[in-house]
């Protein structure tokens, strides 16, 4: 009777996937620590002391002050026990500590991807139903064909063409940065779209299945009316696979985060990052690495324990 | 009958091709033939600027016109789909061969080469693959090649988590174990029960990995981080072009085009919509 718990058993993968994405993130942020060119001793006291009153001696001390002269592994050690205390140090171009940086960029990447997933599920859940109650009907077959074209721009064109129709020659919302409401309806179009794009197949495909489904006949002879048999029973069954596939869509929706932000300039972590790899700010591309890999983790964690509770079958008794 | 029976196993294998399929494998093809003769045809160097004639309408001399530096687009365009579809190519072959190898290798021994193999495509992909391109293009920025190593280290996890479920299923089967135990060869054994299983799944992930360097490249491009502007790259051409859209709003949507155009053509000559 020594059977694992299946929520602590999810629960552990998890964790253990955080932490590949923390090593991961540091050993990274690590490589590109050592690929800067020129002396890091040099570099670090230059920015302490200024280039002015930069000398060899004061590299030198800052050499042994920060073990630079230790062999490789001992610093990729040392560097990764700082990533493991969460100490991210302090970003090179605004001299705060990263730390806060992204506590205030948090927000505003968590508000785009949830913006994106509602307006996904919006576009989504009625379209692929209407398909799927009539499969190779015209509503199916036109979704297909959208879908297809969809699937194929990427985010960052669909957001330049969103903005030169809607932002542009229509002038319903403003093009980019973060003011108001009004400025998440673009950024979320855009990256709920793409993630529509696959997800209205997906439950169409589940409510093809759950209408052959013997169940739903029986539900249909024993009485239940064809309204009440489709929102109880087909429903149910067909938001199971749609749900895991959300998880799937999880890599996805990362990575439109980080393009579309920094297509809109929307104040979140994505749109850090890729300015922080611009800049060399390592500290800030290793904090904001981490995050982003955290929230893909959580995020599909989220979705294990969706599944559980949407299908009671899976729940361990 | 049995001409029957292999020519029902062989539409079973390789479906029949329908109008979007060879809507794709046309565009395919038109796009290898305008990057193979496109450039002589149009006769521009793609890096000459003409500051004395930006933003030109199309004409006769400039077939879609210049840029905001007088460049000539459709010499651009076409430069800027070479580098894309010879870099998708190239990570069909870097990523797909390998993945594949490692994927049957996997299947074939299990055990613990199995479950450490399997290990570390899990590691590779726990952080999503654009973050983990992004990081590696920061190590050596503007270095074509780190991007495309990059895009190859996440791409080729797809070939093999895709061969080694296939091959795990094939080499279990009654027709290979009677293969072994009648002595044939080990190649044999791979060539003729292995290959005509996997080949077809594996065109298409070889299609939609070779879509998706397509799009880290001109994504990364697009946002400052992959190849650098002098370079005529489709993403970096976005960007360049993004501030004229008031002038020129038909320049900055060519390089959108092409790079739907491209995406599309290998979506569809797989057979469309696939669950990522």
């Amino acid at each position: 009777m020594t059977q694992t718990n299946p929520f602590i058993a999810a629960l552990a993968q998890r964790g253990l996937q955080a932490v590949v994405v923390a090593l991961i993130v540091g050993i990274v942020s690590f490589a590109m620590m050592q690929a800067l060119p020129g002396d890091a001793a040099y570099r670090i006291a230059a920015g302490r002391y200024g280039y002015d009153m930069m000398d060899a001696a004061s590299a030198e001390l800052v050499r042994q002050e920060l073990g630079l002269d230790r062999p490789f592994w001992a610093q990729l050690l040392q560097w990764l026990g700082a990533l493991a205390t969460f100490d991210l140090g302090q970003s090179a171009v605004y001299g705060t500590p990263v730390i806060d940086e992204i506590a205030t960029q948090l927000g505003y990447s968590l508000l785009l991807a949830a913006g994106a997933v509602v307006v996904s599920v919006l576009i989504a859940v009625p379209m692929g139903i209407a398909a799927g109650l009539r499969p190779g009907g015209l509503v199916d077959r036109v979704s297909l064909g959208i879908s297809i074209l969809l699937r194929a721009i990427p985010a960052f064109a669909l957001g330049v063409v969103l903005v030169l129709i809607f932002a542009v020659q229509l002038k319903l919302f403003p093009v980019a940065g973060f003011r108001g409401p009004q400025h998440l309806i673009l950024p979320s179009l855009t990256l709920g779209l793409g993630l529509a794009a696959v997800s209205n197949r997906v439950v169409r495909d589940a409510v093809v299945e759950a209408m052959d489904a013997e169940w739903r006949l029986f539900a249909r002879t024993k009485g239940l009316s064809a309204r009440l048999t489709l929102v109880r029973h087909v429903l149910r069954n067909a938001s199971l696979p749609v749900v895991t596939y959300v998880g799937v869509q999880m890599a996805y929706l990362i990575e439109g985060v980080v393009i579309v932000e920094t297509v809109f300039a929307w104040p979140g972590i994505g749109h850090a990052l890729v300015h922080a790899i611009f800049g060399r700010d390592i500290a800030m591309v290793q904090g904001t690495a981490l995050a982003l890999g955290l929230i893909y983790v959580a995020l599909n964690l989220v979705i294990d324990l969706a599944c559980r509770a949407i299908d009671p079958r899976t729940r361990a008794t | 009958m049995s001409d029957m029976l292999l020519s029902n196993l062989q539409t079973a294998r390789w479906p029949k091709i329908k109008a979007p399929r060879a809507a794709g494998f046309v565009m395919l093809a038109g796009l290898a033939i305008c990057v193979m003769i496109g450039p002589d045809l149009v006769g521009q160097d793609p890096a000459k600027q003409s500051l004395l004639s930006p933003q030109e309408r199309p004409s006769a001399e400039h077939l879609l016109g210049t840029d905001h530096l007088g460049r000539d687009m459709a010499a651009r365009l076409l430069s800027g789909a070479q580098l894309s579809l010879s870099l998708a190519l190239l990570s069909v072959l870097t990523a797909g061969i390998p993945g594949t190898a490692i994927g049957v290798l996997s299947a074939w021994y299990g055990g613990w080469v199995d479950r450490g193999l399997g290990a570390f495509a899990d590691a590779v992909l726990a952080l999503p693959g654009l973050l983990l391109v992004l990081m590696l293009a920061a190590i050596a920025p503007g270095s074509w090649w780190a991007l495309y190593a990059g895009i190859s280290l996440t791409l080729w996890v797809e070939y093999y988590r895709y061969s080694r479920q296939r091959a795990r299923i094939v080499l279990s089967s009654p027709a290979v174990e009677a293969s072994r135990l009648l002595g044939l060869p080990v190649r044999l054994i791979l060539l003729r029960h292995l290959v005509p299983e996997i080949g077809p799944g594996l065109m298409t992930v070889a299609a939609f990995g070779a879509a998706t360097a397509v799009t880290a490249v001109a994504a990364l491009g697009f946002v400052s981080v992959g190849v650098r502007p002098p370079t005529a790259e489709w993403g970096v051409m976005m960007t360049e072009l993004l501030p004229y859209w008031r002038e020129a709003p038909f320049l900055i949507l060519q390089p959108v085009a092409c790079l739907v155009i491209t995406v599309l053509a290998l979506h569809l000559c797989v057979g469309g919509l696939h669950k990522r």
